[in-house]
């Protein structure tokens, strides 16, 4: 299954960075999903978080149905928006069709996993469906824990609703933020499952992801070194980016305690 | 008159039906593909692509699940996938506690330096470390194992850190008026600590349990045979084979989503608040 190891200096390195078109396809990939996928879902649970807070009719209706897809295996969940994006069967092009033909629009429906472009988009939909519940529960809690003297002062000095957000709720919930933000980060530079099923990286490399590279290259050629590699690479990416940000948040993350 | 003056507590009406709505749309597009993966699941080949879209299929061709369940053995699956889930559960629970308990009560040479670097671990992902941990179980002739499947998950540097911070909040005295009667470690981890935290031992387990309930790409690799396959993985192999039947497809997705989306929908509150709570929300 797999040869006998040979030293080979830094030569699996050297590959990467010169000859491997690939890499440099699934690096841009990743790249593409962390900086589509992490402000969306940033601001889409944010507002999720806000709505949940003010316990509204059905409120802990909607907190179930928004979590819903987050305790789903990844597996299935792929395959159900497998389906919706299906080209033939998909009820997305189904109901576009439907729209096209009603209103005889001069547009076609794309065929959403064959097409480059709109294969990131079907698994940028399929991240985002399965993981705002999670990130909104943990601004949710993050709102509650906002002692509420604060927003009562500001109505009593006659701030509204879009000032107290700006000047309490957001500094406030800083330190979720970023800590939301971390791990969304993170879990970008590890996207797998949801391409790996939905797409299987394709068309062509077009959504492959970096980890989905790393699995294809060792367990589907078997070319360990290199794969091993990569995976370097991708650690590097990580904590690089992880000691910014950590330097970057005393700018903008507020802590009640103070540093500790 | 001052009262009066009081705080704004809700939004006006008027806008309060507005976000309703929204919430309202976006929970309909949150549950619209398991409707729709449902509805599918129960349709003949030939009402799958039909204008308007039907989502009561009549009749309901419940032959599907039938066939699924005769080409497929999910029982094993699930099998496979409880037996692994929960022993993992177990001894990562287990294992976190007392390395959690070392580091929150017990003095030792190097005790937060050592703590430093089980955090640092925090910063690898997983993925990194597959290609060794691979090569690692395969040395061990464990390939197809279910000792693969369970005992790399069980060493968790998280669970141990969020442990630490639970215990850390019971007060020292407990421990040292045990101590004074006598009490060992073990006894006051078993005895005071761990009952006292149940909770947080919870919400870890709960977290635990659903992580390795879905985990795929470990699985993937260090399994090849039917025989060992956890659920998530028995539903790909599914989907490569018959990929273009979907009412098939779609059947044998309700069949491995259904038990886990009971589960939840009873123990919801537990869960949501675990996600809530269990996460370190103040510091990192």
């Amino acid at each position: 299954m797999i040869g006998k190891p040979r030293f080979v200096g830094f030569d699996n390195y050297a590959a990467l960075f010169t000859r491997d078109i690939i890499f440099r396809e699934v690096s841009w990939n990743t790249l593409i999903f962390l900086v589509s996928i992490v402000p969306i879902q940033m601001a889409c649970s944010i507002m999720l978080a806000l709505a949940l807070n003010l316990r509204l009719r059905g409120n802990s209706v909607f907190r179930v149905v928004y979590y819903m897809p987050v305790i789903t295996t990844i597996v299935a969940a792929a395959i159900m928006f497998q389906f919706i994006f299906d080209r033939n069967y998909g009820i997305l092009s189904s109901v576009v069709w439907n729209l096209v033909e009603r209103w005889s629009i001069p547009i076609t429906p794309p065929d959403w996993l064959n097409h480059p472009g709109w294969a990131k988009v079907a698994v940028i939909i399929l991240t985002l469906w399965k993981n705002i519940g999670f990130s909104a529960i943990v601004f949710l809690a993050a709102l509650q824990s906002i002692p509420k003297e604060l927003y009562e002062a500001a109505a009593i000095d006659g701030a509204n609703v879009w000032h107290r957000f700006w000047t309490i709720t957001l500094p406030m919930i800083s330190s979720t933020t970023f800590f939301v933000f971390i791990i969304l980060c993170i879990g970008a530079f590890q996207l797998f499952g949801e391409s790996f099923i939905l797409t299987r990286g394709g068309p062509g490399y077009a959504t492959m992801t970096i980890v989905q590279y790393i699995y294809q290259s060792a367990f589907e050629f078997f070319r360990m070194g290199r794969a091993s590699a990569v995976a370097w690479v991708l650690f590097a990416a990580v904590f690089v980016f992880t000691i910014i940000q950590w330097h970057l948040q005393r700018r903008w993350v507020y802590y009640e305690t103070g540093e500790r | 008159m001052l009262l009066s003056f009081s705080i704004p507590k809700r939004f006006p009406p008027l806008w309060q039906l507005v976000i309703w709505m929204l919430l309202a749309v976006g929970g309909i597009f949150m549950i619209m593909p398991f409707a729709w993966t449902l509805s599918t699941s129960l349709k003949a080949p030939g009402q799958i692509f039909t204008y308007p879209i039907v989502w009561i299929p009549d009749p309901p061709v419940w032959e599907n699940y039938r066939q699924v369940i005769s080409i497929v053995p999910f029982g094993r699956f699930y099998v496979n996938s409880l037996f692994v889930a929960i022993c993992a559960t177990t001894l990562e629970v287990m294992i976190a506690s007392l390395a959690a308990f070392a580091f929150a009560r017990m003095r030792f040479w190097g005790r937060d330096q050592l703590f430093m670097l089980y955090l640092a671990t925090l910063m690898i992902p997983g993925q990194v470390t597959l290609i060794p941990s691979f090569l690692i179980i395969r040395a061990f002739g464990w390939y197809d194992t279910y000792q693969a499947l369970i005992v790399p998950g069980v060493f968790s540097a998280f669970g141990t850190f969020l442990l630490r911070q639970h215990f850390r909040t019971i007060p020292i005295e407990l421990d040292e008026a045990a101590q004074l009667d006598g009490a060992s470690s073990i006894w006051i981890w078993w005895r005071i600590i761990m009952p006292l935290s149940t909770p947080g031992l919870v919400t870890f387990a709960i977290f635990s349990f659903l992580g390795q309930w879905n985990s795929f790409l470990w699985p993937l690799i260090v399994t090849s045979s039917i025989e060992m396959r956890t659920l998530p993985l028995g539903l790909s192999m599914f989907q490569s084979q018959y990929g273009v039947q979907w009412n098939l497809l779609m059947a044998g997705t309700v069949i491995a989503l259904a038990p886990l989306l009971l589960i939840f929908l009873i123990g919801q509150r537990w869960i949501i608040r675990g996600t809530a709570s269990g996460i370190p929300v103040s510091r990192l």
